[in-house]
């Protein structure tokens, strides 16, 4: 019987003990690759990075800046888009629809296009975009971030709705505000901490998004402005810097990821600090 | 009359977004068009893409997909089941919040930043230990044969399961911690130890939702695309060992739709998009419906008690 009972306390020890060991397997990874990142992209994060041109191969101190400005350009373009539609959702989710089989069938919706994996969503905008103006494009190319920012920040917006007390709603609604009003005056301002954090996670997630820039806004060696132009932006010249095979070229993608890493964990820093115990979705 | 504006805009603006999931298809649908009437069924098993004679089968790179994501689910698995209920049972409160964070950043490296380490870090690394150590001990087995290149099947499947272990992770954590206490008490009261609690109190009820979370994990490997491009080889070969490069469905895209100058050769990749379109769509609806199903249990469960 003591054997039997010991059996039972050692096998229990080991498998929490095996769960223990995974948990601390993911995080050694997770330091491995941002270990590895900063390694090789410090040496290069300097002014030149953030200023210059890339300088043709075998020249010295070239950088992307014409990439982190395109980056910069997509993603305001995909703000433009994501942001209202994805609130819109948000608060039909939240507010109008909920509980009715039509809330359900939206919420579904969500869920499934924020599955959807995005090089889908770089061929479907590549088919209605960049076939019809017979051009690659910064315009193309935010759109496809956009669409895929609208289920990340509708779902975010959700969620904090919901955590808007129910006895507000009641409450204003009992002093004769008509419902649109209840909305936009205080359940929305009163959530729009928590609506603003969703909405920076969602640009950091698409911030790092290559596959559909391949078939909407391309690459591009200069500046351009222009919305109906090719335009450069970092994911898509890490890509291409990584996979050529001069040496200056790979420290200019390290940085690159770099940077990128910076974005997306400062902004995820910021969500945590600023809104502590609540779980953004993903 | 504004209240009934503002309800419109918002269910105008909810209904786009269900239309969209349509017109993606219908879209893509059309763009494919002209490869699925040539090719029909034939697309699945021919394994000849040559499109220099215009012909177009797809095995290869749906075989690509599908072994590396099976490598993939069958590396992260145990360890995402295992992080997950240490994180949800038994992490100390402190830490918890902190192992949480690092499994949220972990989720949201980017894929082509997964891409570069792989291909500089972990390729290398493959190649000159893993490899030919597997090669040496584990050799008489037909994946573990031929000369370690490193950029090939294994390291897409690490590659993938490295991506794949913080979604399933984190949405087995959430299911789990779902599981009502009336779960855990009575064993806890009858002497069970903290193990046989989750074993025999935890997973059965939370089962649904864990399978849930691994065919999320699935999807999100499957459209999986720059880390793969990066490291997987790109080459179409069927080889059963894991030592040869490979092509997968969404690298095949990337890699030859710049260089698609007939109408046929950007069917063709778009078929494979809609063929990978329907797929993670598919498994995608499967594991939300798992999930559902295990939320509504527990809300059914409240309400009566």
């Amino acid at each position: 019987m003591k054997i039997l009972e010991n059996h039972r306390l050692i096998w229990s020890r080991l498998m929490v003990g095996f769960c223990g060991l995974s948990t601390l397997l993911i995080s050694g990874l997770l330091l491995l690759v941002l270990g590895y990142i900063t390694l090789h992209g410090l040496p290069g994060a300097n002014l030149n990075f953030f200023t210059r041109l890339p300088a043709p191969v075998g020249m010295e101190g070239g950088g992307l800046a014409q990439a982190v400005a395109g980056s910069f350009i997509l993603i305001g373009l995909a703000c433009l888009i994501g942001i209202p539609w994805g609130i819109g959702a948000g608060i039909f989710l939240s507010e109008v629809g909920k509980d009715s089989w039509w809330g359900e069938g939206v919420r579904f919706a969500v869920d499934v296009l924020s599955g959807v994996p995005s090089i889908i969503t770089g061929i479907f905008v590549y088919s209605i975009l960049v076939v019809k103006l017979q051009s690659f494009s910064a315009l193309a190319g935010g759109v496809a971030l956009g669409i895929i920012m609208v289920p990340l920040v509708a779902r975010n917006t959700e969620g904090i709705l919901q955590l808007v007390p129910q006895g507000l709603r009641e409450a204003a609604l009992a002093l004769g505000l008509p419902f649109w009003k209840v909305i936009l005056k205080i359940i929305l301002p009163t959530a729009a901490r928590g609506i603003g954090i969703g909405v920076t996670l969602a640009v950091a997630g698409v911030a790092g998004e290559t596959a559909p820039l391949f078939f909407t806004s391309l690459s591009n060696n200069y500046w351009s402005l222009g919305l109906l132009e090719p335009i450069a932006s970092l994911p898509m010249e890490i890509f291409r810097y990584a996979t050529a095979p001069f040496a200056a070229w790979h420290e200019l993608a390290w940085t690159g990821a770099l940077v990128l890493i910076t974005i997306v964990v400062s902004g995820m820093l910021l969500a945590r600090i600023l809104l502590p115990g609540y779980n953004f979705r993903r | 009359m504004s209240r009934d504006l503002f309800r419109g805009m918002t269910a105008v603006l909810s209904l786009g977004l269900v239309l969209l999931v349509f017109l993606m298809a219908f879209v893509i649908w059309q763009q494919a068009e002209a490869s699925v009437q040539k090719s029909g069924w034939e697309f699945i098993v021919s394994r000849h893409w040559d499109p220099v004679h215009e012909e177009f089968g797809a095995l290869p790179y749906i075989y690509g997909t599908v072994i590396s994501t099976m490598l993939a689910v069958l590396f992260a698995g145990p360890v995402s089941i295992g992080a997950a209920i240490y994180l949800a049972e038994f992490a100390p409160r402190r830490t918890k919040a902190l192992l949480a964070f690092v499994v949220d950043v972990l989720a949201a490296i980017p894929s082509i930043v997964y891409g570069l380490w792989g291909s500089f870090v972990l390729a290398p690394f493959l190649r000159n230990y893993i490899e030919p150590w597997l090669g040496k001990n584990l050799g008489f087995l037909p994946f573990f044969q031929g000369s370690p290149f490193g950029l090939d099947m294994l390291a897409a499947g690490i590659m993938l399961a490295i991506m794949s272990i913080p979604v399933i992770t984190a949405v087995a954590r959430e299911v789990l911690e779902t599981v009502p206490d009336g779960q855990r008490e009575p064993l806890i009261a009858m002497g069970a130890t903290p193990w046989e609690v989750v074993r025999i109190g935890v997973i059965p009820y939370a089962r649904n939702g864990i399978v849930g979370a691994f065919t999320l994990g699935l999807g999100k490997a499957i459209g999986e695309t720059m880390a793969v491009t990066m490291v997987i080889g790109n080459e179409p070969k069927i080889s059963a060992s894991l030592f040869s490069p490979a092509h997968s469905m969404t690298s095949v895209i990337v890699n030859e739709f710049a260089q698609a100058t007939s109408v046929l050769h950007l069917s063709s990749l778009i078929h494979i998009g809609l063929l990978l379109f329907g797929l993670t769509l598919l498994i995608n609806v499967l594991a939300r419906l798992l999930i559902y199903q295990m939320s509504w249990r527990v809300k059914k469960r409240n309400e009566n008690t």
